[in-house]
């Protein structure tokens, strides 16, 4: 037995404090019966009801879906192969290209991809958001891939090859099965990281086109109501239920030890 | 045939790599070099970038939005007061961090799991709710102002606006970064070994000697790799500083925000954004390169 | 026609040769162990033969036929591997149906296949197991009943025994003997265990830096070592090294310093002054209180310094007054007495001519 001393503890706690009060924060007052965040007056619904109908908040969040389900599906396809070259063969350029979207402050990726598709005369909305969504998720998912392949027994696909499976066979019977769930758990990670991109977003939306979180953005700078308190909510959940469905897909992928 | 059986084709090496290495070089690589170019071009009339082959049919090149930059002074002093707030969110990153990751090393190896996902899951809720949850906090009726405003008037002091401020800016970096520097420092820490340690105190060291001479110094790595990935994005951040900062806290990316989006000069913006990116690119090529000399260092001992 | 013929194959990493102009033949039917220690080039052969690494140098031929552009798939070898490499998303019966899956036989026909399969390796009733719920020996046996199903021209085995407990070794040795001579096809067996390679093989090839050392059955290579390395590696053995005094009628004497003149059975045109070593089996020795009656041509004084009690057998180490070490093995058939000697105790170690062989350096 260990002794472990009480400031470590007190550090730590007042660290996970920290990190959890302001969201907790976000939620309670979400349900406070007053426009200013400023102290409890009492429980309400309202806020929610206000969002309910709330046509702009309901068309940001058909857009951010819509979005973050497309830009989720083709960079996991992307990520996947991705991770599969990183994996398995000794490449110079890939490496770079998908790990500097990730590696650099995210504004740089929005400034170049505005000046990109405006030479190109390509209007902003929807489809460059999308474009540009999948461009820095692709890293992402090629990372889980990559790493679950690491983890797997490299002799499975030798024994699939030897069994007289062709390479391509080999990867559909043996591997694809084998790095599903880090697959999934891709996808759903790209699908999280889309729905909340703020800054990219910002820069290749254009004029008319809002996502949840612009709409956010353009509440929080210009009138603040608890409305926002309680799409915040309602999106935290969206997120933790799709990390704990990650989760059970893929219990190794949230593991600090290694296993196959 | 490949070099090794093994490999397969060099057909199956294309196929597989192809597709992401050309959606990347169109939407990463190809955007990156038109802000190269735009960098040396000149702003359109109404914003934008002027056609790149003027009136009379030459190219329309110049360097004098590089010029700009270095000459007016106001510019760097920009980069400096990011690096300034990079910097401070960096060590109180640390310094926040370094107890959080000791105690999930040190914990039973089933609580480990569920401790990190814990520091992990606020990283998931959305950028802008946390930036939004500071506002609450730091708002001038909130608790935490009219509780620090009160002891402040009791000594007679004017009230202290605690929102948009450095102190938000920095509070706020600091929180939406700090699990970066949580991940790495775990990851690090959880390989030590505790006879290390055993045999540092068998041998008459206290525990701040430990700590200092054992511990911190096999943590360096870590502690790199953490400060990379929490100084490097802080030093591009502008949504923290253009909704919880006040005029004084403008940074490189409020700069480039407001050439892009407001005044429109973009060949101005894209030297900005170029500056930025090969900073960032110094910083991470040094990171990794301090973190292969640590390695090798490690290694050898 | 051998089965399986390796010409000249030489593989490098680098300076290093892992396998280093290598050349064997395997025949039809035969259990034949690649046998070394690590880092030898047995694996890296093995690896070559099957499809997943090409050499730098040399051919491989199957059946007459170059391998040379085939992939692994493509080859009518079978590997069975030190981590078995079971599929764990598939079970028992899948992993056996797999190779029947890739070479398109008809999804009526395979059931049977694989009950025979399984029933060669005794695991009737295991189909629906995953691999994470079988024991070290049954995933074994899964292994080869899948590298079995198709019916392969020849079976690779890469240490399959090396992860199991020596009980089930022993066991799982007998049945791949039997196993072997049932099905009746070429095994090519690779292992750092010389035991097991004494018992399972037809002929061993003992290897040593990337090459061949000895090609022979294990008798042969047990009683006649061709090299210092392979008398050393395979089981116990005295090596007295020194130059040859003499070689006449057919008797070769080296003169061992720190023992004196060793006279061993030897056809050599060896020359005097050269250097050369008597292998002597520790079993051949014989040791007693005093000389015994029939003066054989080699006998030392000596003390017992150490000896090591192994139940069945005692290893004896005669310390003589050169300094050299003699080691020998005295079986303990009488009951009652644990051993015949004590450490300190004074003794005559001798030996036939014959008992030793004969290395030229």
């Amino acid at each position: 037995m260990r002794r472990r001393s009480p400031w470590l503890w007190a550090a730590a706690l007042a660290a996970y404090a920290f990190l959890y009060v302001p969201l907790i924060i976000v939620v309670v007052y979400s349900f406070n019966d007053s426009r200013l965040n400023a102290e409890w007056v009492g429980f309400t619904l309202d806020w929610y009801r206000k969002l309910a109908a709330n046509d702009d908040m309901l068309a940001a969040a058909g857009n951010s879906l819509l979005i973050a389900l497309t830009a989720s599906l083709v960079a996991t396809v992307l990520g996947t192969m991705a991770g599969v070259a990183l994996h398995r063969y000794r490449l110079r350029l890939l490496p770079i290209l998908v790990l500097a979207p990730i590696a650099i402050p995210e504004i740089l990726m929005g400034v170049s991809l505005l000046i990109f598709f405006v030479l190109l005369n390509f209007t902003l909305g929807l489809v460059s958001v999308a474009l540009a969504h999948i461009a820095f998720c692709i890293g992402f998912v090629a990372i889980v891939v990559r790493a679950r392949l690491a983890g797997m027994d490299e002799s499975l696909t030798e024994a699939a090859r030897d069994c007289g499976a062709t390479p391509a066979r080999a990867f559909r019977h043996v591997t694809l099965p084998l790095i599903m769930p880090g697959v999934v758990a891709g996808a759903l990670m790209a699908f999280t990281l889309s729905i909340d991109d703020f800054v990219i977003t910002f820069f290749t939306a254009g004029a008319g086109t809002v996502t949840l979180p612009l709409l956010i953005y353009s509440m929080i700078k210009i009138s603040v109501t608890p409305e926002v308190n309680a799409v915040s909510t309602l999106l935290m959940l969206l997120t933790l239920l799709l990390i704990v469905v990650a989760a059970k897909l893929s219990p190794t992928l949230l593991r600090s030890d290694r296993e196959t | 045939m490949a070099a090794n059986g093994f490999s397969g084709t060099r057909m199956a090496k294309w196929l597989v790599s192809g597709p992401p290495l050309l959606y990347l070089l169109v939407f990463f690589a190809a955007p990156a070099l038109i802000m190269v170019l735009a960098s040396v071009r000149s702003p359109g009339e109404f914003g934008g970038l002027a056609p790149l082959v003027d009136e009379s049919g030459r190219l329309d090149l110049n360097t004098e939005s590089y010029v700009r930059l270095f000459t007016e002074s106001v510019y760097l002093q920009v980069f400096v007061k990011s690096a300034w707030y990079a910097l401070l969110t960096t060590l109180a990153c640390l310094a926040l961090a370094y107890p959080l990751a000791t105690l999930i090393a040190k914990s039973p190896k089933k609580h480990r799991d569920l401790l990190l996902l814990l520091v992990i899951l606020p990283f998931w809720s959305n950028f802008l709710i946390r930036i939004y949850a500071w506002m609450i906090i730091l708002g001038p009726n909130a608790a935490l102002a009219r509780m620090v405003n009160g002891v402040l008037a009791w000594f007679g002091a004017g009230p202290v606006p605690l929102l948009f401020s450095a102190f938000a800016v920095l509070t706020c970096l600091v929180y939406v970064h700090l699990p970066f520097m949580v991940l790495p420092l775990y990851a690090n820490l959880e390989k030590h070994d505790q006879a290390l340690l055993d045999a540092a105190q068998d041998l008459g060291a206290n525990a701040w000697n430990r700590f200092w001479r054992i511990t911190f110094p096999l943590s360096l790595p870590g502690v790199y790799a953490g400060s990379a990935l929490v100084f490097i994005p802080a030093l591009g951040i502008f949504a923290i500083p253009d909704i919880l900062g006040g005029p004084d806290d403008t940074l490189i990316g409020n700069l480039i925000k407001q050439q892009f989006l407001e005044t429109r000069d973009w060949p101005f913006g894209s030297v900005l954004s170029i500056m930025l990116t090969v900073a960032a690119l110094l910083l991470a090529g040094i990171a990794a390169w301090v973190g292969r000399r640590g390695a090798a260092g490690a290694a050898r001992a | 026609m051998a089965l399986l013929e390796i010409q000249g194959v030489t593989r490098r990493f680098g300076d290093f040769a892992a396998v280093d102009d290598v050349s064997l033949a395997v025949e039809a039917g035969e259990f034949f162990t690649l046998l070394g220690p690590s880092g030898c080039g047995k694996t890296t052969l093995l690896r070559m033969v099957a499809g997943f690494d090409l050499p730098d140098a040399g051919r491989i031929l199957l059946n007459g036929e170059d391998l040379a552009d085939r992939p692994p798939e493509l080859r009518p070898v079978r590997t069975v591997f030190q981590s078995y490499a079971l599929f764990p998303h598939m079970t028992v019966e899948g992993n056996v149906a797999f190779p029947l899956q890739m070479a398109n036989v008809k999804a009526s026909e395979r059931p049977a296949r694989i009950a025979a399969a399984l029933e060669d390796v005794r695991l009737i009733g295991f189909g629906k197991r995953y691999p994470h719920e079988l024991s070290g020996g049954q995933k074994q046996r899964v292994a080869i009943a899948r590298a079995l199903v198709t019916h392969p021209t020849m079976l690779l085995l890469d240490e399959p025994l090396a992860a199991l407990d020596a009980k089930l070794r022993e066991e799982l040795q007998v049945e791949l003997i039997n196993l072997q001579k049932e099905v009746g096809i070429a095994f090519v067996y690779v292992t750092h265990d010389q035991t097991e390679a004494l018992a399972l093989s037809h002929r061993i090839a003992v290897m040593n830096r990337g090459r061949v050392e000895q090609l022979d059955e294990p008798s042969k290579i047990y009683g006649f070592p061709r090299t210092k390395f392979v008398a050393d590696f395979i089981g116990q053995c005295n090596l007295f090294s020194g130059p040859v005094t003499a070689n006449e009628a057919g008797t070769v004497t080296v003169d061992v310093k720190g023992l004196g003149p060793v006279r061993v059975a030897a056809r050599s045109a060896i020359a005097a002054g050269a250097q050369g070593t008597v292998a002597l089996r520790p079993e051949k020795i014989r040791i007693s209180p005093s000389a015994p009656l029939d003066t054989p041509d080699n006998h030392f004084r000596g003390k017992v310094a150490d000896l090591l009690y192994m139940g069945d057998v005692t290893v004896y180490r005669v310390e003589t007054p050169g300094g050299t070490r003699i080691e020998a093995l005295l079986a303990n058939s009488q009951s009652g007495r644990a051993k015949f000697f004590e450490v300190g105790d004074a003794v005559e170690t001798s030996w036939h001519v014959d008992a030793g062989h004969f290395i030229a350096e």
